[in-house]
């Protein structure tokens, strides 16, 4: 599923609204999410996750061709973990014999 | 860093603030848009969100670990797990900010 599928689905739901407001709505959702990480903050959204953000420090790479040292600058990589029910949910099937 | 978290209020709240529809209504997109994401995942779909990230369902096969506490070996059965991948626009947006940050307050 891409976006733009979830949109018209919600656009099915809603006739009463335009296709390109349910396009803002699902936008500012995902900017308001970026908008928290970018402040350093966590979402937290019971049952479906949350995202955080992990601090990775600067540090002393090596290229490893010519082994040179390299200085590798500090940087923020987002990160998301299912919550308990999503987990559930794509566990509530038997799995497949293996 | 900002001790807050934020939660589906928060982001019913900014839907009801720019589009100007009723709070009611507002939260209730922000449950159907993490419906529409979980239920595509549970058939297994990937989820692919452009300039935000892509969510993917992972199979994990049976491995063995084991009870830290007793050192116990205990089997973990195969499961499906989520696994999200961040956009490049994602990360950089977080970067440009929080590692701007970082340099103000390091003054």
């Amino acid at each position: 599923m891409i976006k733009s599928e979830l949109v018209q689905k919600l656009a099915d739901e809603n006739p009463n609204l335009f296709h390109r407001d349910i396009e803002r709505i699902v936008s500012i959702v995902f900017q308001e999410i970026e908008n928290a990480l970018a402040r350093g903050e966590r979402v937290e959204l019971r049952g479906f996750g949350a995202f955080s953000v992990k601090r990775r420090p600067a540090r002393i790479g090596r290229n490893p061709r010519s082994g040179e040292p390299v200085h590798i600058a500090e940087k923020y990589a987002p990160f998301f973990k299912a919550g308990k029910e999503l987990r559930d949910r794509l566990n509530r099937r038997a799995p497949a014999a293996s | 860093m900002a001790g807050k978290t934020t939660t589906r209020a928060d982001l019913a709240d900014a839907v009801h603030r720019e589009m100007g529809i009723s709070r009611n209504e507002s939260a209730g997109f922000v449950e159907r848009i993490l419906e529409e994401i979980s239920g595509a995942l549970e058939n297994g779909e990937t989820v692919k969100i452009s300039s935000f990230g892509t969510f993917s369902v992972r199979d994990k096969k049976l491995r063995m670990g084991r009870n830290p506490k007793t050192g116990e070996e205990v089997p973990i059965t195969p499961r499906r797990v989520v696994a999200f991948r961040a956009s490049h626009v994602l990360k950089d947006n977080i970067n440009a900010a929080l590692v701007r940050d970082s340099a103000t307050a390091a003054e």
